[in-house]
């Protein structure tokens, strides 16, 4: 899709990049007890005995994370596998109380699946590539520890300890840092689509784990390292960045690379070495006997299939086929809060051309400007379709439907109240408006004069006086006529 | 399948477990009894046979996604080693 080549030394060299990417799954409990999986609360608050790893307390899957990691792999057109098994990691760590996380090696939940994307989701001629995905399996978060808070003790808060986690492993397919980003873009966006994972990467609900390695191109792939945890897509491809050159020169000034886990750190712009002992990674999987394999019957994933909504590409295609330009199309998909908006708004009757393009440029606009989100709009989809509403009825003119919607943003007042109000309606007072043309025209007789002379281009300036004399509330079709009559004589 | 003792000494630090050199020794003839007496069953010819994974036909239970458990924090500090305030108290870790 993109060329990216690093310039070495001894020539050129490609970037060979996979990712697994957790991300948390949309639940109200955990994934094996009934504690609370929101985020936030006081410590170990969110805590059964479960999670805490109690002696003898069971762990009893919850089904909606088992079905909304089912509905992730459909929507990426994944095989779902229908026996899938739990199995147990074993290490051991302050922020793991059980000595092991529950998880899926052998035998993951989602098998082999595929995203498509493209550089620039919003020009519609940047060309797309298929990014595999190897599998999607579900396990447990880990609780979190605090270093900073004693001299000498760490400090474990099991909140999130227990929280259920998608793991999705992808194809090491892509080859630059901006695939590596419109990958996670395009995941993100699908998550968000499904509704499992909320995408907050700033909260960690989303976080992925990049391996990197480089090669001469066409040749045999090279030693990979893993940087672990990163939580923002501007530092993924930071971390691909520096992490791919320093392989390059390490290789160049003869060394090897080691393969190794490894930190980002977003302040000094490099990765580091987290120098784990040797047996870090002897992690001794075996079936977790605690739990039976999970079965998933006809009637699951039926619910699951329908229970899908309509994903981004379908979606993209479907407004363009409603005639909206491909450009607004792929915006208004990009992200499906923007793109439930819009539907909120045509479902106010709305014409789509007109709410498409009064939402990209009106409302981001102005959301730009007060540094809000959508879903932080001040104007929701019902007032802007009143707004709209009046536009399309011929009450006001455009450029009046833009001062009603800054005052709706200031007031938040309705837009009929506020052009009732002051008085905004566009009128078609062909009278009132001839007077005005009448005077216009007497104080610019000069221009009048080169007008019927022939220079046409002198309409626009006529038409621009009579609608400040209107002020903006005339109907600009009515001036036109109007001023076409009296000056064509 | 067999262990030595390196081996035995590399599953006790990987489980956490100190074990003196004399229960090292002993320990690998005692593991390696239980592998041999479990490696019988190698000699039953399973072909074609699906893996078992109960002894009675029993199907995993599910939960529904409803938060029926937690705030038991006393109860789940209440025989933490060390405690700091709401938290767990552990000798400090840090990579």
């Amino acid at each position: 899709m993109s060329e990216y080549r690093i310039q070495g030394n001894t020539g050129e060299w490609e970037v060979v990049i996979g990712l697994e990417v957790h991300a948390q799954v949309t639940s109200n409990a955990k994934l094996f007890s009934g504690a609370s999986a929101s985020y936030g609360g006081e410590p170990n608050s969110h805590v059964s005995l479960v999670d805490a790893a109690m002696p003898g307390m069971l762990p009893v899957p919850n089904r909606e994370c088992l079905r909304q990691a089912v509905r992730t792999g459909m929507a990426i057109n994944a095989q779902i596998n229908r026996w899938s098994r739990f199995d147990r990691k074993n290490y051991f760590y302050a922020d793991l109380p059980q000595g092991y996380q529950i998880s899926q090696l052998y035998h993951p939940i989602v098998g082999e699946g595929e995203i498509e994307v493209t550089l620039n989701e919003k020009d519609p001629e940047s060309p797309t590539k298929k990014i595999g995905i190897e599998r999607i399996h579900v396990e447990q978060d880990a609780g979190k520890l605090m270093h900073d808070q004693h001299p000498t003790m760490s400090f474990v808060d099991l909140n999130r300890s227990g929280v259920a986690l998608m793991e999705i492993v992808s194809r090491p397919d892509m080859s630059s840092p901006q695939e590596a980003g419109a990958y996670l873009k395009k995941l993100r966006s699908i998550l968000r689509y499904v509704g499992s994972c909320d995408g907050n990467m700033e909260q960690g609900s989303m976080r992925a784990d990049v391996n990197v390695s480089v090669r001469k191109p066409g040749g045999p792939l090279g030693t990979r390292t893993e940087t672990k945890n990163v939580n923002s897509i501007r530092f993924m491809m930071q971390a691909i960045e520096y992490e791919a050159q320093r392989q390059v020169d390490l290789l160049e000034s003869g060394g090897a690379v080691v393969q190794e886990t490894r930190l980002f750190d977003p302040n000094k712009m490099e990765t580091r070495s987290m120098r784990s002992k040797e047996d870090a990674h002897d992690y001794r999987y075996f079936p977790d006997p605690d739990l039976l394999p999970v079965e998933l019957d006809d009637a699951f994933l039926e619910e699951c299939k329908a229970s899908l909504p309509e994903l981004p590409d379908a979606k993209r295609k479907r407004y363009e086929s409603m005639g909206l330009t491909a450009y607004n199309a792929a915006v208004l998909t990009a992200e499906a809060e923007t793109a439930f908006w819009f539907e909120d708004l045509l479902s106010h009757g709305v014409d789509a051309k007109q709410g498409s393009n009064w939402l990209l440029s009106e409302l981001f606009g102005a959301l730009n400007k007060l540094g809000k989100s959508l879903d932080e709009s001040p104007v929701n989809p019902a007032q802007a379709a009143e707004l709209l509403g009046l536009v399309a009825d011929g009450t006001i003119s455009g450029s009046i439907a833009k001062q009603v919607f800054e005052i709706m943003l200031e007031t938040g007042q309705g837009a009929a109240a506020i052009v009732e109000e002051r008085g905004l309606k566009q009128t078609n007072d062909t009278g009132a408006i001839e007077a005005e043309i009448a005077k216009i025209m007497a104080a610019n007789e000069d221009k009048v004069a080169e007008y019927r002379s022939g220079k046409d281009k002198l309409f626009g300036f006529f038409v621009g006086q009579t609608m400040k004399a209107m002020q903006g509330k005339a109907n600009p079709q009515v001036i036109n006529e109007l001023l076409k009559k009296a000056l064509d004589v | 399948m067999s262990v030595d003792k390196d081996t035995v000494n590399k599953i006790a630090r990987l489980s956490r477990i100190a074990i003196s050199d004399a229960e090292a020794d002993k320990m690998v003839g005692e593991l390696n009894g239980i592998l041999a007496w479990v490696e019988q069953l190698g000699e039953v010819d399973v072909t074609g046979v699906e893996p078992m994974t109960a002894v009675i036909p029993n199907k995993l239970r599910l939960r529904d996604d409803v938060v029926t458990d937690g705030d038991v924090r006393e109860k789940v500090l209440a025989n933490a080693p060390a405690r700091e305030g709401s938290f767990f108290g552990v000798p400090k870790v840090i990579e």
